[in-house]
């Protein structure tokens, strides 16, 4: 019996391996979601948790990784779901902003509280297809949508973000 | 959308909220996971628990003149 299948039968040992395999990726992919490591470590764990629970579920022929993924991303999603009036986003472990910015402070928070508003399933595209430059296609296999609906909620995301920013005050690009 | 604006906007929510950089995990969270695994198993009662709690409840079907007495000892 392979490991996928010996997991799929509640082997422990198998649920083990595959943990400490996938665990870096997993965690890699929600920290840039929720943007706070030690969220992003519970989080982690809590995905993780769902598999285990899951794994009659699934389909030992299947592709464990992109499985994980999207539960990542369901887990990641409740997160922001729970937080959205508690917190904006914590910028702990993102680069620093270049100091020569046109963007003065006060714009940025304003940014960012206009970002923390957008509604919990169009911050979570917009963050990692505008902020963190992934490709649709990825976020659509880890959201278990297709492409085009990320477009469309990016595009979403994008109207929503525009509308609030011109209400602070805040022109980007003309739309 | 017009892909000039979409990038204007992407370079001003990057000054603002920058892309995370450190995304690497610094410790195995197995022990987390063996712990949540842990919280998460039903309460096992041992078998002798069982058979006393059988026990009992036999002797009280079949003994229910021990009831007042039990409960007077209560």
């Amino acid at each position: 019996m392979d490991l996928l299948e010996r997991f799929a039968a509640g082997d422990l040992e198998a649920f083990e391996v595959l943990f400490r395999q996938h665990q870096s990726q997993v965690y890699a992919w929600i920290v840039r979601i929720v943007r706070d490591s030690g969220i992003a470590e519970d989080l982690t764990v809590e995905t993780f948790w769902r598999i285990y629970r899951s794994r009659a579920r699934f389909d030992p022929a299947g592709n464990f990784g992109a499985w994980a993924y999207r539960i990542a991303s369901n887990a990641a999603l409740d997160h922001l779901r729970k937080s959205r009036r508690e917190t904006e986003l914590p910028a702990d472990l993102a680069a620093d902003p270049e100091p020569d910015s046109a963007v003065q402070r006060e714009t940025r928070d304003r940014i960012r509280k206009a970002f923390a508003q957008l509604p919990p399933k169009y911050r979570l595209v917009a963050t990692l297809a505008l902020i963190e430059d992934e490709p649709y296609e990825k976020i659509a296999a880890t959201a278990g949508i297709s492409a085009s609906l990320v477009k469309i909620q990016v595009f979403r995301a994008v109207r929503m973000l525009r509308k609030q920013l011109a209400s602070l005050g805040i022109k980007d690009a003309k739309s | 959308m017009n892909p000039h604006d979409d990038k204007a906007l992407r370079d001003l929510l990057k000054q603002s909220i920058a892309p995370v950089r450190d995304t690497e995990l610094r410790r195995d969270l197995w022990p987390q996971m063996l712990q949540r695994l842990d919280e998460a198993q039903p309460v096992r009662v041992p078998w002798f628990d069982w058979v006393l709690a059988a026990l009992a409840s036999a002797a009280l079907i079949f003994f229910p003149g021990v009831i007042p007495a039990l409960l007077y000892h209560l």
